[in-house]
């Protein structure tokens, strides 16, 4: 039997991974796989919690959380397509339009 | 058992992770990233959340990161391969990473002793025998029905916005 606190530990690295790749990366595809990486390890707290608390709520939000992850993955690799038949780039700090 | 089994996954994890992160080659970095999934829905198992651990091989496997693939053959990858992959800030970013992690990882530590040990909530799984599939679906449609519906709209909004987006004017 593992404890909840193991998986808490690892959901904290893996948040952490997905942080460091959205902030360093320039190559915007990559930093939406680091969101999702995020995303997923929300996933693992929530079902930690669940399994912790023998409640299957976590499960459900899980599930929502696996929505909203498909939904932003469909609209930001949208905008990513249409940026780069416009800008013929991909690297963030290349996309600088409002000047900042 | 379970213990070596859960090490044997988080190794995977984190290392498939970092991967993801730090590869030069997109297309290899999607696939670090099909990986890391993977592993992570063998958690979900050992968990017994077996729903949500097919659920995450179907969606997140099966579909979006397919999607990924795709985007990443429509830009062009050659080009990414030569460039400088970080941004200028990179070492504040990981400063910052850093401190985050510690952060967590001693509020985890030190929050640990609060935890209630007993089983609360309204949705207790009393019964043992009781099918997780069958458990999650009672409960998506009848606690959660507001926000499943909510979801559908959400799906079906990002749907029609991403065919807006990728649409050429004429």
């Amino acid at each position: 039997m593992v404890e909840t606190g193991h998986y808490l530990v690892l959901s904290s690295i893996i948040f952490t991974i997905g942080v460091i790749g959205v902030l360093t990366r320039r190559n915007v595809i990559i930093i939406l796989m680091s969101i999702e990486l995020m995303l997923n390890s929300v996933n693992l707290n929530l079902i930690a919690f669940s399994n912790h608390l023998q409640d299957l709520s976590g499960q459900v939000f899980a599930i929502f959380v696996i929505t909203v992850a498909a939904a932003e993955a469909a609209v930001g690799l949208g905008i990513v397509i249409a940026l780069f038949s416009n800008k013929e780039t991909v690297n963030v700090d290349e996309i600088d339009l409002m000047k900042g | 058992m379970e213990t070596i089994l859960f090490y044997i996954l988080a190794g995977i994890l984190v290392t498939f992770s970092i991967l993801t992160v730090t590869a030069h080659n997109p297309v290899r970095s999607a696939v670090s990233l099909i990986s890391a999934l993977l592993a992570m829905a063998g958690i979900f198992f050992l968990l017994e959340a077996e729903f949500v651990g097919a659920v995450q091989v179907l969606v997140y496997v099966g579909g979006i990161m397919v999607l990924f693939l795709f985007v990443i053959m429509l830009v062009n990858v050659r080009e990414m391969e030569t460039q400088r992959r970080t941004s200028r800030q990179w070492r504040t970013a990981v400063v910052l990473g850093v401190v985050l992690s510690c952060e967590l990882i001693f509020f985890v530590v030190r929050g640990t002793d609060i935890f209630s040990t007993e089983a609360v909530g309204p949705n207790l799984i009393v019964e043992a025998h009781t099918r997780n599939t069958e458990s999650v679906g009672s409960l998506l449609y009848s606690t959660y029905l507001l926000p499943f519906e909510i979801a559908s709209i959400l799906l079906l909004v990002a749907m029609v916005g991403a065919v807006v987006l990728t649409l050429k004017e004429r």
